[in-house]
Order: C-alpha cells, then structure tokens, then sequence
C-alpha cells in the first residue's frame, strides 16, 4: 500500500473514532436518562407515569425500527439545524447521536430493571427521595449491567459509522466503500476490516474488564 | 445532625397506634378486590417487642409496613411517636421514616457497597456531614460486633454479618422504632438465635421499640414481650408471650405452637391415642406447670399419695416470657376413675389438665405379654 492510501487509512480511522465517540457521548448523555425515565416511570413504579412512558417507549421504538440509513436521510433536515451542514464528519454524528440515544436508552432500562426491588423498598424505608434512590441505589447498583450495555452500543456505533459515508461522512466504512469496492483494491478492504475488527474487539475487551471489575466485589467468587 | 421532633402525647401512651385499619387492594382484571386486612387495632407501648405471627399471606407483610408508610391504609389511622402516619404525603413521610428503622428478611443491602457504605446510606439521604457519618458507621458497626468488616462488600459476608449490617443500617438515624420483616427466615438456627439476640440487647440498651413478623414461634419465645396472631387479615388473639404460649385460645394459635415446648405430641405417639376408653387403654393427660408453680415433683406426689402412675409421654419444662413453663403429656395406669382421681389431686396442686384421650396400648407390647 502506497503511503498516500496509510494516509487515508489513518485519517479514516481517526474520523470514526471521533464519530463514535461523540455519538457514544452525545447518546449516554441524552440515552442514560431516559433509560432511567423508561424504567421508573412503568406502572408501579418509582416516578409511575404510564401514559408518558407509554409514549416515549412509543418514540424509542419508532426510532429504532428505522433502519439506519433511511433515518440518516430522514433527518437531514434536522441535522442541517444542528451542525449547520448536512455533509461531513460533524454532520454524521447528528443521525449517529439519534440512533444511539433509545438504543442505549433500551440498555439502560434493562439495566435498571434488573435492580432488586427489595432495595428500592429498603431505601424508601429510610426516608430516601426519588431521587436519591435513583442516584444512590438504582444506577450504582445497575453500573456493570449499564456498562455492558455501553459496549454493545460503542460496538453497533462502530457498525452504523460505516454507512455515513452516504452523507459524506467520511471514517472506515466509506474507506473501503469507495476505495476497496468501487476502485477495486481488496488490500484496501482487507485493511478497513482488519482495522474494525481490531478497534470491535479493543472495546469490547475495555468493556468487559472495566464492567468485571465493578463485579468482583459484587459477585462471590 | 437533623433535630428530631419528639411529639409525645404522654408518657404512657403507646408509641405505635393502628386504629380500625383496612387494607384492600384495587381489583385486577377479572379478579375481585383482595382485602389484606380487616379491622386492625393494636397499640405498642414504648420499649415492648412485639411480634406479630401468622402463616404466609395473613397479612403480617401488609401490617408491618403501614407503620413506616410504605403501606397505606384503605380505612383507619396509624399514628407513630404522634405523626399520623397514615395522612402524611409521601414526602412528609420521609421525616417519620428516619425515626423508624427497618429490617429485611433478604437483607437488602447494596452490592455496589461496603458493609460500612451500607450502614452510611440512610444518613447520606438524612443529609449527614461525612466527618460525622464516619464516626456514627464506626460506633454503629462496633454495636452489631462488625468492626473489622467494614470494607468488605455484602458478597463476602455470611447472613449473620450481613442481617448484621441491616440491623446497624436501621439504627442509623437513632429511630424510635425498629420494624422486623422476617429477619432471621433466611438464616440457619444458631445465626437465628444470635440475631435475636442482639435484637434483645438493642431493645434494652437501647429502649428501642421492635415489631417484629414471623412464621416461627420460636422467634417470638426468644424475643417477644408480646405476642398477636393474625390469620385471614384480622387479629385474632394477642397477649403476653406467656398467656399465648401457656392458654393459646384460636385454633391458628394451637397450631403453630405445636412444634413448640410441650405442644403436639410425637405423630407415632398420636396415632394411638384415640377418644374411646377401649379395655386396657390409658388415659391421656396434659398437664401444664405455670409460673413459679412449675413443680414437676408432684407427679411423684401423685404416685405416692393417690398410688396412679403417670408415664411421661411427651414435653418440656423450660421458661417462656422470663417465666418458668412446663407442659408433660403422660398416661396414667389403668384403673376406673383414675383419670378423673388425678385430674382433681393435680388441680388441687395447681396443675392446670386436659385430657387428650386413650392411649391403646402398644401392638409389640400387647402381642408379647
């Protein structure tokens, strides 16, 4: 491979780490709480709101039955609202962001329900509000599950930052798209897989250990 | 520290007040209303265990949680320490809660925290400094003998120790109260009887007031100063622990002290006693021993002075409530009028009797004379 095409190689990298990050960011800032929201606000529950929960559970799943590159489209409107442009890498995180957030949302609630509501019940008995059953007993408690849910959705990112090339987003996806398939240079696809593959397996290596570490003082061994 | 309001109606008025409480719980689809209590009165004077028994879905979960509000009341009034529990909004309730600790029969402790972490917890949410939570963990994991544990996480604790980090967790705030749901069922005997224990030992040192539930009789016996039975909702006796022990009145009451001292008999023993007086049957008797009376060398008085045997069948003597309690099941030889001669000498000794039939005599024993 000819120093020009590394060139490429690393800038594409470099392009879908900062994709991911910013979209796995953006996505546990807005998907964190509303996970919480999702699970608290059930029937029942803590903060029982059912008809809202119903309808943002509602919007979660429209969001997330919207295969990825339609939403991407979809949404240009709103992207050119928030990035100031529709084309680029900074655009992409925009629709990256959309479909993070009720992903990790879902992980989130998943997460959090799997909370024994024995110690939410203890916690009220000591006088413990709303909110701080949600921030000293449901999300410590949830961590390592929110953790490896965190991976997971880093690890889809990594999947979805493939398509933004269609936007002009640049990264590894788009790479080997128009280098490796439509120039047909399978060293180049071999390098943008491999690459993935590497980056696919260092999170979820990170993840893991990270998610273990927060278990081992919660699990006997 | 939060100062605690100590609104007190009198000294001798009970701490704990449930007046003509019911608790139904909404219809679910296609299923009618299910009425958890029925016309529920109990008071608790300050200082007293009391404990509430019953069998699995008598209400006693139900019972225990409307004193701490976790619980609210279809039709009646809890008042705690003079808050109306029952009429607070959830969040003045948080005020009554501090002053009423808990305990649970899973424990339910953080895992994301240590022992010491744990017992932190409600005095975080009370808005404690951390200079003085430190010191108030440190005092409080010294009371339930857990000092060198601190740093270890609820996994690496056995139940004792860590029913002992939910009993120093509940103590936290200083409460009035301690409520007790099943604390010792998930634990093996002898951690049972030190956790009962130390329970005691709170109660005194303390003068804390504890409401304890239960299946197991022998969980009141060790702790309780005062006894209720709940069955179907309602209250259906309630007593010192030895009147209900030594004069159970409900049959629900019968039946659970059965596996207790000197109640029911061994099943192979039972099967042959029967009501008939079939020829070379003996009579039957309990005998119960109660309070400083509890002589059992009467039974030899009775063989002396009247010339009737009684075999010991079956019982104990032991103390029940601080007081001495002894209930014998023994057959008496046979004879005419023996039962009615013994059951007139003991009484006059202040034995309290029941006659609890014939015992046939044994088939080996039979075959062989």
């Amino acid at each position: 491979m000819s120093p020009d095409l590394v060139g490429l190689l690393v800038q594409a990298t470099a392009d879908t780490l900062t994709m991911v990050a910013i979209a796995a960011g953006l996505g546990t800032l807005f998907g964190l709480p509303l996970g919480v929201f999702l699970a608290t606000s059930r029937r029942g529950e803590l903060l029982a709101v059912p008809p809202l929960n119903a309808a943002l559970g509602f919007l979660v799943n429209a969001t997330r039955s919207t295969p990825f590159i339609i939403l991407v489209v979809a949404i240009i409107p709103f992207t050119r609202l928030v990035a100031g442009t529709s084309i680029g890498t900074m655009a992409a995180t925009v629709p990256l962001t959309v479909a993070s957030t009720p992903f990790i949302a879902r992980l989130v609630e998943a997460a959090i329900r799997e909370v024994d509501h024995g110690l939410v019940e203890a916690a009220r008995a000591f006088g413990a509000s709303p909110a701080q059953i949600v921030l000293k007993v449901l999300i410590p408690e949830a961590l390592p599950g929110i953790l490896l849910g965190l991976t997971l959705a880093v690890v889809s990112l990594l999947g979805f930052s493939a398509m933004v090339g269609a936007v002009g987003g640049g990264g590894l996806g788009d790479l080997g798209i128009r280098y490796g398939y439509q120039r047909f240079r399978p060293d180049m696809m071999l390098a943008v897989v491999v690459v993935l593959i590497v980056l696919v397996q260092a999170v979820q290596t990170l993840g893991e250990t990270l998610a273990r570490r927060l278990n081992r003082r919660i699990r006997r061994t | 520290m939060p100062a605690r309001p100590s609104p007190h109606d009198g000294d001798d008025a009970p701490l704990i007040r449930i007046e003509g409480v019911s608790k139904t719980y909404p219809a679910r689809a296609g299923a009618a209303p299910v009425a958890a209590l029925s016309g529920i009165d109990l008071a608790v004077p300050k200082g007293e265990i009391l404990g509430v028994i019953g069998r699995s879905g008598a209400g006693k979960s139900t019972l225990i949680r409307l004193i701490n509000g976790l619980e609210r009341p279809s039709a009646g009034r809890v008042v705690v320490g003079g808050a109306e529990v029952s009429a607070l909004a959830e969040r003045d309730l948080r005020a009554v809660r501090a002053r009423v600790g808990m305990i649970f029969q899973h424990f339910n402790l953080l895992s994301s925290r240590t022992a010491a972490d744990n017992v932190a917890l409600p005095l975080e949410i009370a808005g404690w400094k951390r200079d003085a939570i430190r010191t108030r963990v440190a005092d409080l994991l010294a009371l339930v003998g857990l000092e060198d544990q601190a740093r270890r996480y609820p996994a690496e604790l056995s139940g004792g120790q860590k029913q002992r980090v939910g009993i120093a967790r509940a103590l936290a705030t200083g409460p009035d109260v301690l409520l007790s749901d099943e604390a010792t069922s998930a634990l093996d005997p002898e951690t049972t009887r030190a956790i009962l224990a130390l329970l005691k030992r709170i109660n005194r040192d303390l003068g804390l007031t504890i409401v304890l539930i239960t299946h197991e009789m022998s969980v009141i016996r060790a702790v309780a100063d005062a006894v209720a039975v709940i069955e179907g909702g309602a209250i259906v006796e309630r007593g010192s622990v030895f009147e209900v022990f030594t004069r159970p009145r409900a049959e629900i009451t019968r039946s659970l002290l059965a596996g207790e001292t000197g109640h029911g008999l061994p099943p192979g023993l039972a099967a042959r006693i029967g009501p008939e007086p079939l020829p070379g049957a003996a009579p039957v008797l309990r005998l119960v021993f109660r309070g400083a009376g509890a002589d059992t060398a009467v039974i030899a008085r009775l063989a002396r002075e009247t010339g009737i045997e009684a075999a010991i069948l079956a019982g104990s003597v032991d103390e029940i409530g601080g007081q001495p309690f002894g209930a014998l099941a023994v057959a008496l030889s046979a004879g005419p009028d023996v039962a009615a001669r013994a059951r007139a000498f003991l009484v006059g000794h202040g034995v309290e009797t029941e006659s609890l039939g014939y015992l046939a005599p044994n088939r080996e024993e039979a075959r062989v004379a």
